[in-house]
């Protein structure tokens, strides 16, 4: 593999993990602000890191 | 320190060190140690036209190849492994591969029963016998017994938190079969793939672009008007905009279900090479340390992968339930 195709790679990662980092953040905050939320925050969060992975995956799976 | 500790220790501990006493098999002489799992991953994550249980006990299954108007049947038995070449009715067959290629340069069309063939209708009986069950667990009275007890919590999730909210209480129930079925589809096979038995249906991108597929067909399907209005001529916005709007959105429903396809192939794929990469490392490594961390670590990431194999089957459903919604959810224009 050449060289550009692996530094790609690792910018893919780098993102989905800032962008799953944050919304993970997000969720806690929320959480602490509302411990009554707890269930559908979780939910919510677990579909939107999902859909972050699957970016990810696709762009890893194409290299 | 009570007993039960004490057992712990004693049982992780023997696990950790058996792996010094790991030897590989050099079956072709002079293979580097990297090339040989490399080679021995790619073939545990293809399909196989044999079921091999351990390196005694295995069934062929029968192969069924339609060769120019020719349907020939056999068993890949006469294969024995790959070494020889069948020849029935003229023409010579033999695997390259895990492909199966004919002498003389005709194209067979291949729908033998290959491993993951059996493994889903396995799953299929797996699950009839299952649902039957729970049904029949019903008919006394309304509190289930047996198989209802372990699914009722289940369905009724999904039911409550995933079809009503998204499609609606008017249209829920049209599509409650399949996403039930999709669900405990690829639950129960994401599960199987974990085991050592060898079988990877989903790690077949085949295996997910039929059930994308079916999930394109339903929402193209079920669509009302206001959809495809949304679709071609989005309303709100000024006229130039609709025309650039149009063919992007066209593109977008393809896009979702083609993202569905991908988002579950690349994670069951991405685990299995990962685990048994690691897996590997035990034989690199063959002292002490370095095997014990490795069988660790590859325990570790067992965990983790039993997680992704039940959010990958709930992302599949949820986002399969929001684009049922979207088909078939009544806009009230203002």
């Amino acid at each position: 593999m050449e060289i550009p195709a692996i530094v790609g790679g690792g910018l893919v990662v780098i993102g989905a993990g800032i962008g799953i980092g944050r919304i993970g953040g997000s969720a806690l905050e929320a959480m602490a602000r509302q411990p009554e939320l707890t269930g559908k925050i979780q939910t919510v969060m677990l579909i939107a890191a999902a859909l972050i992975e699957g970016i990810g995956f696709a762009a890893l799976f194409a290299l | 320190m009570n007993i039960k500790t004490i057992i712990f220790t004693i049982v992780i501990s023997v696990f950790s060190s058996l792996n010094v006493l790991a030897e590989q098999h050099m079956s072709d002489g002079d293979k580097d140690i990297k090339t040989e799992i490399k080679e021995t991953i790619a073939h545990h994550l293809m399909d196989s036209h044999d079921f091999v249980l351990t390196h005694d006990l295995s069934f062929p299954l029968p192969i069924i190849l339609y060769t120019d108007g020719n349907l020939d049947i056999f068993s890949s038995a006469n294969f024995h492994h790959g070494t020889t070449s069948h020849t029935v009715n003229g023409r010579t067959y033999s695997l390259d591969h895990g492909h199966i290629v004919e002498a003389s340069g005709l194209h067979p069309v291949d729908f033998s029963i290959t491993k993951n063939v059996t493994f889903i209708m396995i799953v299929f009986l797996i699950m009839l016998v299952m649902f039957t069950r729970m049904a029949k667990s019903y008919k006394k009275n309304a509190l289930p017994s047996g198989m209802g007890r372990l699914l009722e919590p289940i369905v009724l999730y999904i039911r409550d938190d995933i079809a009503i909210p998204n499609i609606g209480e008017k249209h829920y129930k049209k599509y409650m079969s399949y996403l039930l079925t999709v669900f405990f589809f690829i639950w129960i096979i994401n599960l199987f793939g974990l085991t050592p038995l060898g079988v990877n249906v989903t790690n077949n991108i085949a295996v997910t672009f039929s059930l994308a597929l079916i999930t394109y067909v339903l929402t193209t399907v079920s669509a009302n008007k206001s959809y495809w209005g949304h679709i071609f001529w989005m309303p709100g916005v000024p006229v130039p905009m609709k025309f650039i709007l149009a063919p992007i959105e066209l593109l977008g429903t393809i896009i979702k279900p083609f993202s569905l396809m991908i988002r579950l192939y690349a994670n069951i794929t991405a685990g299995h090479v990962v685990l048994m990469s690691i897996l590997g490392m035990i034989f690199i490594f063959k002292g002490w340390v370095g095997s014990s961390l490795s069988f660790g670590l590859a325990f570790a990431l067992s965990l983790l992968e039993l997680l992704v194999a039940a959010l990958q089957a709930y992302i599949f459903t949820m986002l399969s339930a929001l684009y049922f919604g979207a088909a078939v959810e009544d806009y009230h224009h203002e």
